[in-house]
């Protein structure tokens, strides 16, 4: 793919399909300073050959608990990272390649130098991983990104005006008066109304849930097509917590927007979630429908978060399923299951082979596991 | 029998913008082995309900009114120890005397002399006796008790487990040496040895292997230190635990796992537990009773079959209905309109009228007080469900 | 809904104006609760005015201590009796060669030369707190924009500036002002307030300050709305500006208060070493010449106290209310220090 002859944008055709977001054996390893000496042969695998589409339109949910590279994926999508390897696609992302310039006559191969290739599909994707300047900055206006705590997503020093107001400004749209009124509609659309009653009032004197409002009105105002939103809600009140998944939904219904929705609570993503994709040390080894998975789960893994999930009636009563230690790190992971060390129903194969791939076993419910 | 009683109390801080009224007359009993749950949003009182019945209170918090009496079985050698101190004297049930309540201000051979409260009359009532035979309970009431007395009922007669506890290991000093220093300010008369020998029994209890002692809090996991808390919770074996927010911080399966151990440990040794959490579905795991609380005041109190099955206050049915469910059918929740009320200045009447879709006229005008629903339920409403 | 356009406020500034005074409002009642910082800013009132009273001061003296006839026959003009570099005029009271003691003419007493003490202290006041604002305003810019800097980029501009700021620190800087006043005099430029403001504003500027700040703004760079805003598309340059120096503003303006102090407190220094020979009157200098003549620590040093003791409140006083001031800012600063 990556031919150094080529100037212009490297154009991979593929079939036309429905989804917003394509990614790739999308990797992200971080160095792990080690003792005194720092030595760079250790590496945390954050995100592990991970691949999925989202669709337009879609909540897709990303499951796991703390430390399992949920929120780096989430980083690697709205560009906040940049990706070990693999691909993250989206659609209609604009690309700008610099053209390399050429001596008086010989069409030099200087793109050598140039290390990042830009990617497009015939279909109109392009990899975002190395988009920078003018096309990154496009880029934003597509993609954004809702973050989990509300009183530290949003600038004390700054008006929720200024606050709301900031993609517009960054990215010079509108004048002065376009981006007050916009902000305004912006408010009353997630609920924070009568909009001049907030707009010029600082983040420490709203409630958790109405800042989780504002972060919510700062992502939607370039008119995103995509947000990775990473638990937005657990830091919330119940009786908030409600109002604030009701309006992403509505939010979905009125402008078709996509979410990755990250969170580790198995009953908020049930309620929020088309699709379900279970991640554990940086896999994802379980991904299929809501209900699939909930009703009908199959990696080991999957069936022990789901037992463990409290049920708040009394008159169910739960199996826990039993797990062995705790979750590591997945430092220099061995060449074999993510999950080995805590399975209960682990064998020689998983121990001696490489992690299971992820597997369709029918009606897009997929399991990375030797024993399903 | 009754282990702890709490009557009409009220709790208010005083900040730079006002008197914030956290705790606002909540009364509710506890008996001995039994587990209660409090659940609430932040800010409607339950964690400062959990300092109040410690009194480990900052200094701008103070006790206004209300009693926290903590029982225990009437012995008459200890009669003297509580000398003094305010108390509530419960005779034995044959017997037909009221119970009363009042200061201790004399033994005089067999009998004991209580001076009770004024109670707003311009004449002190005449003191009060009682033979020893007579009393099945006395009850010790905190609100009074001088801090070097409060001390000693601390740990060993009521424990704590903190929510963010599990962060408050001093990283220089093994767990355990923190664990036994703990133990030799409130056991003195213990030896070390028997110390170290208790601790890795409750290490055994809460899982974690008893040779974790020698580790430094770095060396655990999340899950571990929080084990540890409880652990040290246990080491003076408290006749209550306050748990607030035990397993928040922590990983669905750890939290399921220490929940059913601390479920595990509190039948096996015949503790109280007062569960403190914002999510409804680890208190109805963990608890007989449940006391629902809304801006400083208990609402609704019941047991758990029955506030899941028939809640009495619109607010209990709210805040059920808008958790989602991983079992059953999937259907839109219905969120709560508006905020949870300001302490400060907290809706006049009844403080959840603002956001009650049965709220009338009388809700906005007076506070509802906690009422008989049906056999053990209370509810604080006006126009309450059933 | 309706979108409500129509009532939202015409002009963005005086809004922002608005919410600004309001905000100082807020600010200043939690500072006027600081007794410390109160007491420091009464005593920089104080200083003020004294310096904003200069100018009248002889007309002031002419009103209430001389008789206006002899100031006719004798033809006094009390700009020069009250001239603080130079003048004593012909004030026929004085003896020259002895400080007088503090009198009605003369409050604070004069100096051996003749020159009022307090013209002389009233003089300096105003340079004493242009040199002091200036050279803190330098300092706090350059370490805030370095700061900034230094912990949005990291890597070698971090390495960079650390280490610059270490070597700065590791200087004595009495010392090496003492040397740069002497390579400045020996390269014949003029040694005024303004250089010395600006020196000691370079000098302090890459110090210490920069490392305070520095670690301020790491925890500010990590806060998820600086991710916020690299999602929305800004560049550093925006971060820098618009997220991290806001926020650590009001740290680098306390640390102005404590720079001030040093500034003030280094100028006294070097004029009390004779370093300064083009700043012809100061709070040092007063207590230079009064050291050099031997009123200090003479046979008699301490009868003639006047000459000594307010020049040397003064330093004093005046940098220890910048200070004061400051401590009742770190109470705005950091609530935490704030009592409930």
């Amino acid at each position: 793919m990556s031919n150094p002859e080529q100037t212009n944008p490297v154009i991979i055709e593929t079939d036309r399909s429905t989804s917003l977001v394509r990614i790739q054996n999308l990797s992200k390893t971080f160095p792990v300073a080690s003792g005194f000496f720092r030595k760079g042969n250790s590496f945390i695998h954050a995100v592990d050959d991970i691949s999925f589409e989202v669709g337009e339109g879609e909540i897709l949910g990303l499951i796991g608990e703390s430390g399992c590279g949920k929120t780096t994926t989430g980083k690697l999508l709205v560009k906040l990272e940049t990706p070990t390897s693999g691909q993250v696609f989206l659609k209609n992302t604009h690309v700008e390649v610099k053209l390399p310039k050429q001596k008086a006559g010989v069409a030099k191969a200087t793109s050598a130098k140039t290390k990042a290739i830009s990617l497009v599909t015939s279909d109109g994707f392009a990899d975002i991983a190395h988009l920078r300047g003018r096309s990154l900055k496009l880029f934003r206006r597509n993609v954004q990104m809702i973050f989990q705590d509300p009183y530290e997503s949003l600038n004390p020093r700054m008006t929720i005006y200024d606050i709301c107001a900031e993609p517009l400004s960054v990215q010079s749209i509108g004048s002065l008066m376009e981006r007050e009124a916009r902000v305004a509609e912006l408010m009353d659309l997630v609920g924070l109304t009568p909009p001049e009653t907030f707009l010029f009032r600082y983040p420490h004197e709203l409630s958790g849930g109405q800042r989780q409002r504002v972060a919510i009105a700062r992502a939607m105002i370039l008119n995103p097509s995509f947000i990775v939103a990473d638990e937005p809600t657990s830091m919330l009140d119940v009786s908030i917590r409600t109002g604030v998944m009701n309006l992403m939904l509505e939010l979905r219904e009125k402008f078709k927007i996509s979410y990755l929705y990250i969170t580790h609570d198995l009953a908020v993503a049930r309620y929020m979630c088309d699709r379900i994709a279970v991640m554990y040390l940086g896999k994802i080894v379980e991904m299929g429908q809501t209900e699939d998975i909930i009703q009908n789960p199959q990696h080991p893994y999957t069936r022990a978060l789901i037992s463990a999930v409290p049920i708040p009636d009394p008159s169910v009563r739960r199996q826990p399923m039993e797990l062995k230690g705790g979750v590591t790190k997945p430092i220099n992971p061995k060449p074999r299951c993510r999950f080995y060390e805590r399975c209960p129903m682990a064998t020689q194969r998983c121990a001696t082979s490489d992690h299971p791939p992820l597997e369709d076993k029918g009606s897009g419910h997929s399991v990375a596991c030797y024993e399903v | 029998m009754a282990l702890l009683e709490v009557k009409d109390l009220s709790m208010h801080y005083w900040t730079r913008k006002g008197e914030v009224k956290a705790v606002d007359e909540v009364g509710f009993s506890l008996e001995k082995g039994e587990s209660l749950g409090l659940v609430g949003e932040s800010g409607c009182g339950k964690t400062s309900m959990a300092l109040t019945l410690l009194k480990l209170l900052p200094e701008n918090a103070k006790i206004l009114k209300g009693h926290i009496f903590f029982y225990k079985e009437f012995q008459p050698q200890t009669a003297n120890a509580l000398l003094g101190e305010m108390v509530n004297l419960v005779p034995q049930k044959a017997n037909g005397r009221a119970s009363t309540l009042g200061r201790l201000t004399r033994i005089e051979g067999e009998k004991l002399l209580v001076q009770p409260a004024r109670n707003g009359a311009t004449k002190a009532p005449s003191p009060v006796s009682f033979s020893f035979s007579e009393i099945a309970q006395v009850g010790l009431d905190l609100v009074p008790l001088r801090e070097e007395r409060m001390q000693r009922v601390r740990w060993k007669g009521i424990s704590m487990i903190f929510q963010a506890a599990m962060n408050s290991w001093n990283p220089v000093y093994r767990v355990g040496d923190q664990i036994l220093e703990a133990m030799q300010t409130h056991l003195p008369k213990t030896s070390v040895q028997q110390s170290k020998k208790r601790i890795a029994e409750l290490f055994q209890m809460v899982g974690l292997d008893p040779r974790m002692m020698e580790r430094y809090p770095h060396e655990y996991s999340g899950g571990m230190k929080q084990r540890a808390v409880i652990a040290m919770a246990l080491s003076c074996d408290p006749e209550l635990i306050i748990a607030d927010e035990p397993t928040t911080a922590l990983d669905v399966i750890v939290q399921d796992k220490i929940l059913r151990e601390m479920r595990q440990i509190q039948k096996q040794l015949h503790m109280s537990m007062i569960y403190i959490s914002h999510d409804i579905a680890v208190i109805a795991e963990v608890s007989e009773k449940i006391g629902v609380m809304y801006g400083g005041k208990l609402v609704e109190l019941a047991d758990t079959q029955t506030i899941f099955e028939r809640p009495a206050h619109p607010y209990t049915k709210a805040l059920m209905s808008s958790f989602p469910n991983l079992k059953g059918e999937k259907k839109k929740l219905e969120a709560l309109p508006g905020e949870p009320p300001d302490l400060i200045s907290p809706p006049t009447g009844c403080r959840f009228h603002p956001r009650c879709p049965y709220a009338t006229e009388v809700c906005k005008e007076k506070d509802p007080v906690l009422e008989v629903r049906q056999p053990g339920q209370v509810a604080a409403c006006w126009n309450p469900l059933h | 809904m309706q979108v409500t356009t129509k009532t939202l406020p015409p002009s963005l500034w005086r809004v922002r104006m608005h919410l600004w005074l309001k905000g100082m409002g807020q600010s200043w009642s939690t500072f006027r609760e600081s007794p410390i910082g109160v007491t420091g800013l009464v005593i920089i009132v104080f200083f003020g005015l004294l310096g904003a009273f200069y100018p009248i001061y002889p007309w002031f003296m002419g009103k209430i201590a001389w008789d206006q006839e002899t100031i006719q026959k004798e033809g006094i003009d009390l700009n020069i009796v009250y001239n603080p570099i130079f003048g004593v005029g012909n004030d026929p009271l004085l003896i020259k060669g002895f400080p007088q003691p503090p009198s009605l003419r003369h409050p604070l007493g004069t100096n051996a030369d003749g020159p009022d003490v307090l013209a002389q202290i009233m003089y300096s006041a105003s340079r004493e707190f242009l040199l002091g604002m200036m050279a803190a305003l330098i300092t706090v810019i350059i370490g805030t924009f370095i700061g900034a800097v230094a912990a949005y980029y990291g890597g070698w501009i971090d390495t960079l500036f650390m280490r610059l700021a270490d070597v700065f620190v590791l200087f004595p800087p009495i010392a090496f002002l003492v040397v740069v006043s002497a390579l400045v005099q020996r390269a014949g430029i003029e040694m005024t307030h303004m250089l010395l403001a600006l020196i000691l504003g370079l000098l302090f500027g890459f110090g210490s300050i920069t490392i305070v700040l520095k670690s301020q703004a790491l925890t500010i760079k990590v806060k998820p709305y600086i991710e916020a805003a690299r999602v929305a598309g800004g560049s550093s340059f925006h971060i820098i500006f618009a997220h991290i120096i806001p926020n650590i503003l009001p740290l680098s303006f306390l640390y102005m208060m404590f720079n001030v102090t040093t500034a003030i407190f280094s100028e006294a220094a070097l004029s009390f070493f004779g370093l300064l020979p083009s700043i012809n009157m100061s709070w040092g200098l007063m207590l230079f010449r009064a050291h050099t003549q031997g009123w200090i620590l003479g046979h008699q040093g301490a009868f003639y106290w006047w000459v000594w003791m307010p020049p040397g409140l003064a330093v004093t006083l005046l940098c220890s209310a910048f200070y004061l001031v400051g401590r009742g800012l770190d109470e705005i600063v950091n609530p935490r220090l704030r009592k409930r």
